[in-house]
């Protein structure tokens, strides 16, 4: 079967420089997926590169089988049938909602496109509004208003830059929900561009991470938390911190808390630096536990208190603890770590181990 | 649910290395072929200097540097000394009338200098009703006393100011209104008094806008060709008369032309340094506006007075002074000949500012499209022509038309057995290529601020639904951007109305246009019969100078108030 999106070797430069490099990612069915990066990595000109506005220096892209770019050659955005919702909107100011909605429809017959539209307000619920200019509309309205122009023409796919940003943060999850919910009703496959992992978490069903114009790992949400491929994806995604440990002569992992059950990275041999991934929720408070650390700091979080631990070496570790465990600073804590998926990197390596495979 | 759009073969757009697309070859041919004019004065006037260039270095030519340089110094003298204090007081003191005079004072706009030159001889020659008046309370006769004679260098410098002095006025106004109440009132917690805020602060803030003003003023001083002809003072532009029409040397006259063309650029890089040297900031938030000062006692009438006076002077005298006129000469001058003059010089500025405006909409469109240094650069000197003086890009019109005229009919002559005659050169083309050569960058300066406010995400919205580029212009940006394109068509409308000296030289024989007949027939003397086609152009060049004000009283301080 002809896979869905597919992107391969891409490299994207605003010569001189290479903003893009070596991307290369498969979406294999027409489903939800997420772009996934801090500001800067790249991520906007790759949205834009498979949007049709940024020619591509290197590799190519493909839909549905057909190429879309390569060096040399694009497809203009408009024969693409590809959709974009901005991150400004930028809905139409001189026309109403109707008018921005039925602004992709061209070519459609009158009373076909009346009916497009009509099912549009209403997949979106903004009926009543369907005369008003877009300076009357709340910020949220206006969202539905571009989300509904840019599924009005039935794009195959449609390309989302980072649209819920400028809302807050609690709008901002119900949103990015209900938007999902909207494709899939609509049967439409979106790819979202994000730097913000809950979001990208709520929408998306495969999720990129890129840093620096590469891709790190292409993969689900639970994989990108619970097997990050490298370091940067272990650091981004998620909290937690890497353990410094050492591979010893019978080839176990010993660290500052004692010898680990997992594995080292394949390849490595005695006397080799490794470092662990310790995620807060892998360390669990525990007042019978021999293994005794200093608290450096606490946070409230309502239901939890998340603990700054500091090791004897200095080190720290993070820990999750429920809220009536209320330990000051300077107190000793009794912890153990609980971990079912080893991730350990050799130092300045990218190399990922995991003992246990996951059950997502 | 999905219903598949019927399947369009994909057309495919070349990028990378191959950039020569239809777009870029349309805008640089159109960027480049307006600045053919002021390319060709340049290359001409590089030829080696002939016989009637060195008489003219022998004789005139210093009467002509000295003269346009005294113009121009006086001229911005003037105004600064008539704008900066009725724009000080309009922008931040409450006076008796202050309100009208803001946007009453631009208003002398509206009449071009050769016309307020006209009238103003007409009102104070021998015959004409001041000095009439004065024989008649103290009894003189001729012999008696000595009165000014307008007709000199001091007269053309005062009209010229009177009728300029609103682009220094306008642009330091809006400079006057951003300055922050929080400046001001540091500077008094400072300790300084009134005399030093104005001095320290106010003047010194302001100083870019009204630099800006000025150099605009001195390049309209320097392209005046119709007030300095009628007074008789010898200047660059009318020197390029004298070489081109009496001693019929075109390389004279494009290196006259060039030589005026230095000065001007000298004067805009001039303007620049001293922009780039400061260029101010507030800092911080957007504060508030300072709180107008009532001024005390009877000090507010002397402020009505600094303001009615260039407005009583710039329009309503000269003004008057045509509508009696125009009340005595227009049983016999308005006639069907005059109505047909007048039908003919609106369609022919109607149909040059549309002509204008679509090519200034290409231009804007076609650079925000295709962002190449080539293509900002190509722009950039189809610009030129807005610095050259009408007089001069009329030569760099006709030469380069002439030449090709000679060409063809040459080589129809030897092919076809047949004379072509002129071809371009003395046809209405000639004529608005140069109106497009001088006025485009108008209109463009219109359409690239309004394209700047129109965010680039717009553009790929609508071509991820569909439009291609020229359709995103017509179903987004011209909708858009209809205020500013109406404003810039007005704008162009009224400049091509008031346009001499190009025209004087470019037009088809026998065509005659509302500015040159008046021309015409203020040269005859006949300055009371000209005042009918001029009272026509005063009127058209009202509309713009009313949709300005209107920007200005809507203006707010941190908002362009011309764009």
């Amino acid at each position: 079967m002809t896979p869905f999106l597919e992107l391969t070797d891409l490299d994207i430069a605003y010569p001189p420089r290479k903003v893009i490099r070596e991307v290369s990612f498969t979406m294999h069915c027409a489903g939800i997926g997420c772009l996934l990066g801090p500001s800067g990595c790249g991520k906007t000109t790759l949205l834009r590169a498979i949007a049709g506005f940024e020619p591509v220096e290197q590799g190519s892209i493909r839909l549905e089988g057909a190429e879309l770019s390569r060096p040399g050659w694009m497809l203009p955005p408009e024969r693409r049938r590809i959709g974009l919702m901005f991150q400004d909107l930028a809905l139409f100011p001189h026309l109403t909602v109707t008018d921005n909605i039925a602004f992709g429809l061209r070519g459609w017959k009158a009373a076909e496109r009346r009916a497009r539209v009509a099912d549009l307000l209403r997949l979106v619920g903004l009926t009543d509004l369907a005369q008003r200019y877009p300076h009357q509309l709340s910020g949220g309205q206006q969202q539905r208003v571009a989300l509904a122009r840019a599924l009005a023409p039935r794009p195959r796919l449609l390309l989302l830059d980072e649209p819920f940003s400028s809302l807050d943060v609690t709008l901002r999850e119900d949103l990015a929900r209900e938007v999902r919910s909207i494709l899939l009703r609509e049967g439409a496959a979106g790819l979202l561009v994000s730097h913000d992992q809950f979001e990208a978490f709520t929408f998306a069903d495969e999720i990129g991470v890129l840093e620096n114009g590469r891709l790190r790992q292409w993969d689900t949400a639970y994989h990108l938390y619970h097997q990050p491929a490298d370091r940067f994806v272990a650091d981004f995604i998620g909290q937690g911190i890497l353990l410094p440990g050492q591979v010893g002569d019978d080839g176990r992992v010993h660290t500052e808390l004692g010898i680990v059950t997992g594995m080292p990275p394949a390849g490595c041999v005695a006397g080799d630096d490794v470092e662990i991934l310790v995620r807060p929720d892998d360390v669990i408070h525990d007042d019978a536990s021999p293994l005794q650390v200093e608290v450096a700091e606490r946070a409230f979080r309502g239901a939890e208190f998340l603990y700054t631990l500091k090791l004897s070496s200095g080190a720290r570790l993070l820990c999750l603890a429920p809220s009536h465990h209320n330990h000051p600073p300077g107190r000793r804590i009794g912890i153990r770590l609980d971990i079912d998926h080893w991730v350990m990197f050799r130092r300045n390596r990218t190399v990922t181990c995991v003992e246990a495979p996951p059950v997502p | 649910m999905q219903k598949a759009l019927p399947f369009r073969w994909p057309r495919t757009v070349w990028t990378g290395a191959n950039r020569l697309d239809r777009w870029t070859v349309l805008v640089v041919g159109i960027a480049l072929l307006l600045a053919l004019p002021v390319v060709t004065v340049f290359l001409t006037a590089l030829r080696p200097p002939g016989e009637v260039w060195r008489h003219l270095a022998d004789t005139v030519l210093a009467d002509y540097v000295l003269n346009s340089l005294a113009l121009m110094i006086g001229v911005g003298m003037g105004t600064l000394f008539i704008g900066v204090p009725a724009a000080w007081l309009t922008a931040v003191r409450e006076f008796p009338g202050r309100r009208l005079f803001e946007w009453a004072l631009l208003l002398p706009m509206a009449i071009p200098a050769y016309i307020i030159a006209y009238t103003y001889t007409g009102l104070l020659d021998f015959a004409g009703p001041v000095q009439t008046l004065l024989r008649e309370i103290f009894g003189w006769s001729r012999q008696d006393y000595t009165f000014p004679d307008i007709r000199s260098l001091p007269g053309a410098t005062l009209m010229l100011s009177l009728v300029l002095y609103p682009y220094v006025y306008l642009l330091a106004r809006a400079a006057f209104l951003e300055q922050s109440a929080a400046v001001l009132e540091v500077s008094r917690s400072l300790g300084a008094g009134p005399w030093r805020r104005l001095t320290a602060i106010t003047l010194p803030l302001a100083r870019p806008s009204i630099i800006a003003g000025l150099a605009l003023v001195q390049m309209e001083a320097l392209a005046d060709y119709g007030t300095v002809q009628y007074f008789g003072v010898s200047t660059f532009t009318t020197g390029i008369f004298r070489v081109w029409f009496g001693m019929n040397d075109a390389t004279a006259a494009a290196q006259l032309a060039a030589l005026l063309l230095l000065f001007v650029l000298t004067l805009l890089i001039l303007e620049r340094l001293s922009r780039r040297q400061a260029r101010f900031h507030h800092t911080g938030q957007r504060t508030q506006r300072p709180p107008r000062l009532p001024i005390p006692g009877r000090w507010r009438w002397l402020a009505s007075g600094v303001c009615l006076t260039p407005l009583l002077l710039g329009f309503l005298i000269p003004a008057g002074q045509l509508i009696v006129w125009t009340w005595r000469t227009a049983p016999r001058v308005v006639d069907e000949r005059f109505l047909a003059l007048t039908a003919n010089s609106l369609g022919l500025a109607s149909g040059a500012a549309l002509l204008i405006l679509l090519l200034a909409l290409l231009l804007g469109y076609g650079q925000r499209l295709r962002p190449y240094p080539a293509v900002r650069v190509a722009v950039r000197s189809a610009g030129l022509g807005y610095a050259a003086p009408g007089a001069v890009l009329a030569i760099g019109v006709m030469l380069p038309f002439a030449a090709i005229d000679r060409s063809v009919d040459h080589w129809a002559r030897e092919w076809l057995g047949l004379s072509t005659g002129l071809l371009l050169s003395g046809t209405l083309v000639a004529l608005l290529f140069a109106y497009c050569a001088r006025f485009l960058p108008v209109a463009l300066h219109s359409v690239e601020a309004g394209l700047t406010r129109i965010r680039p995400s717009m553009d790929d919205a609508a071509r991820a639904l569909g439009a291609q580029p020229r359709g995103v212009l017509w179903r987004v940006h011209i909708p858009i951007l209809r205020g500013s394109l109406l404003t810039a068509l007005l704008l162009v409308f009224v400049d091509v109305l008031k346009e001499l000296p190009a025209t004087l030289i470019l037009r088809p024989f026998n065509f005659n246009t509302l500015a040159v007949r008046t021309y015409e027939l203020a040269s005859d003397e006949r300055l009371a019969d000209s005042a009918s086609f001029a009272l026509a152009i005063v009127l058209a060049g009202i509309g713009p100078v009313i949709l300005l004000s209107r920007a200005i009283s809507r203006a707010r301080p941190g908002h362009d108030a011309l764009s």
